[in-house]
């Protein structure tokens, strides 16, 4: 029997994205998750949980679709993730559970991401499940309200610990805030998804930067316990000369502009952003192609410059498809060498072509130069985009904590301690940066071992 | 929010202000400096501390009117709130024993270099100090300097006070005829440019602080970058003092121009009262 293709999703015209920040996928009506959620096999040993970094229980919360008991396959996906709304939009999926899905095999797999999404949406403004533990007594202080420490916040509230929630920016979120436009990640999503946190009983306390205003050791006398999750926030930058040229941004700098203060809305708000009317983005992950599609909104043409082949993009397919949609250009197998400008500010780069060597320890195929390819792109503006690590503010200030040598803190990866007692860690702080998922499920790893310590009073 | 506590205007358009942000005042250091953002749609800029009182939990800073988030704090007033403060910020000056200090202050950085001022002295510096202004409205806080400073010299650029001329005027003749362990200039770049041309020459180590363009003040977006010796820092956590012979200044004074355009163009709707 032929497998029925998956529902595809509505998504807002090219003409009309291109103009504004609005979400551009439009997300499933009721029909059409039934239509998809039909598909589900519903296997008796589903593989499509392994694939999962949280361990959603997905076939018992698409059946609950099925059963248009949806407020129910909400409180199903939240037993394990407690911001639906919003992996079900940034998660990789098609690398995850989707992968895992045994349709994979045959045909297309479980649309499992726009599943969660539909469900998360559609109970947005419901009640939310408010059940706890009865409380412990115990404080816990979570460092960084991205992914990773919003996710620690939520579980451990629920188990009855009482939470509160560290961030150096004057808005809760992280990554999410700063980092993620509006187009994939809407604001008022984002919002709602932070309100169900306090709603579970977390202090959000914004301003203050841990290792700074506070260090690690103060926190562990008014607090039982500290979780560090401070995400990979400073960006990696291509040291070639001109790099400090005028209209050289860090993605970092040109996304928390528009992101967070909402330059694009300048001058109702304060801050400004200026590109040039040509545009370079160097990089090939999400953060470039976010990068880039910002651009177009702007009002600009944009080209993206990776030094690797289409097939090495680290981006996800569907936002690599949206940015070539939107008129978003792309060079491969090459890599700046230097910028060059006029007046200060930047008007060229030179590039050398590259060819694809020895996969590397990624996996990839390393880049390498080719000998005497060089060649010049005209430019306005240049987005760099090729990376982040974990900040080290607080390493810095806390020297009982081991770095390894990209900056991440080193923990053991069962209990996710480090060597400093009551000091937990996760997320991209650990790892470097990755997706927001991966940096929820270590931080799902870490609710349990917190949670036992904080029983157990042994460490 | 962040309540002011007190205001007082130094000159016409230089205010000093106090904040209630305990966490700051117990825990900033001289030399450091806090992210402020006036209301919800504003700016993130930093300003130095320039005094702590950790048990009130207040801290004090002074700044020009210059730009449309300035303006905007400098027509805040007592009772009233800010929306954020952040810090402390960056690295603290290495308060040390050096010897013979001497201490180059212009614009706000007059009230800047207290802080640090007053470690140095703890720490049994003999101080020089040399004040600069444009004119003599515009000097303040010399009671202060002056009682830390051995020596206290005031220049005005016309004349109406003190010196006549640049602060590089005494301390041309200061370099000349004394032993000087360490320079610290705090203020507009190009004094600060100028002090550290003048002290290569007499081989006399020198700390600038430098204030460029930041968002938001942890090392995250990199928009504060500047070349030192070669190599690319970001003053917000590398900094914000640094080897005044190896900074890259005529880049530090293009990236501080960068958004000079808007910045006009909201002042001009600031004053014609069509943004707040």
């Amino acid at each position: 029997m032929p497998l029925r293709p998956r529902i595809p999703m509505r998504e807002r015209d090219v003409t009309e994205r291109i103009t504004n920040f609005q979400e551009v996928a439009l997300g499933y009506s009721e029909e059409e998750a039934l239509l998809e959620a039909s598909r589900c096999l519903q296997c008796a040993n589903p593989t499509c949980i392994d694939g999962c970094p949280v361990g959603i229980n997905i076939p018992a919360f698409i059946a609950l679709i099925r059963e248009r008991k949806y407020s129910e396959a909400n409180r199903k996906i939240k037993e394990k993730n407690s911001l639906p709304a919003i992996t079900g939009r940034v998660c990789p999926q098609e690398d995850q559970c989707e992968a895992k899905c045994v349709l994979a095999k045959r045909g297309e797999p479980i649309a499992i991401g726009r599943l969660e999404r539909f469900v998360a949406d559609h109970s947005l403004y419901e009640p939310q499940d408010l059940t706890k533990r009865p409380s412990t007594g115990k404080r816990i202080a979570v460092v960084g309200s991205g992914p990773a420490g919003l996710t620690i916040s939520a579980e451990l509230s629920k188990l009855g610990h009482s939470v509160s929630l560290f961030e150096a920016l004057h808005l809760p979120g992280g990554v999410l805030a700063y980092g993620i436009p509006d187009f994939r990640l809407p604001k008022y999503i984002l919002k709602r998804e932070i309100e169900y946190v306090a709603q579970l009983g977390v202090e959000f306390i914004p301003n203050v930067v841990i290792g700074k205003t506070i260090l690690i050791d103060e926190l562990l006398r008014d607090f039982y316990t500290v979780f560090l999750g401070s995400g990979a926030g400073a960006p990696i930058l291509l040291n070639i000369p001109g790099e400090n040229l005028l209209g050289v941004y860090s993605a970092n700098e040109f996304l928390a502009r528009i992101n967070l203060m909402r330059a694009h809305h300048f001058p109702e708000y304060d801050t400004p952003v200026k590109i040039g009317k040509n545009i370079a983005v160097i990089g090939g992950g999400n953060v470039a192609m976010d990068a880039a599609r910002v651009v177009r909104r702007l009002g600009s043409e944009v080209t993206i410059l990776y030094r690797r082949s289409k097939e090495e993009l680290p981006a996800r397919l569907e936002e690599i498809k949206r940015a070539e949609e939107e008129g978003i250009k792309f060079i491969f197998l090459s890599a700046p060498v230097e910028f060059y400008g006029k007046d200060g500010w930047v008007d060229s780069i030179e590039c050398q072509e590259m060819e694809l060597g020895e996969p590397d320890s990624s996996g990839r195929r390393s880049p390498v130069p080719k000998k005497g390819t060089f060649f010049s792109l005209k430019v306005g503006s240049v987005i760099i985009a090729i990376g982040n690590r974990p900040n080290p503010i607080i390493s810095q200030s806390t020297p009982e904590l081991k770095v390894g040598k990209n900056g991440e803190i080193i923990i053991d990866l069962e209990t996710c301690k480090t060597p400093k007692v009551g000091v937990f860690a996760g997320g991209d702080i650990v790892s470097g940066a990755a997706t927001v998922i991966e940096a929820m499920g270590t931080a799902k790893r870490a609710v349990m071992s917190i949670d036992k310590y904080l029983i157990d009073k042994i460490w | 929010m962040y309540r002011i506590v007190d205001k007082i205007r130094l000159a016409s358009n230089v205010v000093k202000m106090t904040f209630e942000a305990p966490l700051v005042a117990r825990a900033i250091k001289p030399g450091q400096f806090i992210i402020i953002m006036v209301h919800e749609k504003g700016e993130r800029i930093p300003l130095t501390v320039v005094v702590s009182e950790p048990e009130k939990g207040y801290i004090t800073v002074v700044f020009q009117e210059v730009g449309k988030t300035t303006k905007l704090l400098g027509r805040k007033e007592i009772g009233e709130d800010i929306f954020a403060i952040m810090g402390p910020n960056g690295r603290p000056f290495s308060i040390e024993y050096y010897g013979n200090v001497v201490l180059v202050a212009g614009g706000v950085g007059v009230a800047e270099i207290v802080p640090i001022a007053k470690g140095l002295k703890d720490a049994n510096n003999s101080i020089t100090t040399i004040i600069g202004a444009r004119t003599k409205e515009l000097i303040f806080f010399t009671d202060i300097l002056g009682s830390i400073s051995n020596k206290l010299y005031i220049t005005t650029d016309d004349g109406s006070f003190g010196i006549k001329g640049l602060v590089t005027v005494p301390l041309t003749e200061i370099l000349k005829t004394e032993h000087i362990d360490m320079v610290l200039a705090v203020g507009p770049t190009i004094m600060m440019k100028a002090v550290a041309n003048l002290t290569k020459d007499h081989n006399v180590k020198t700390y600038v602080s430098l204030n460029p363009i930041m968002i938001d003040g942890t090392g995250m977006c990199g928009g504060c970058r500047v070349t030192v010796g070669g190599e690319t820092k970001f003053v917000c956590v590398d900094g914000p003092e640094f080897d005044g012979h190896k900074v890259n200044f005529n880049e530090l004074m293009m990236r501080q121009k960068f958004y000079s355009q808007e910045e006009k163009f909201s002042c001009k709707l600031l004053e014609e009262d069509l943004c707040h």
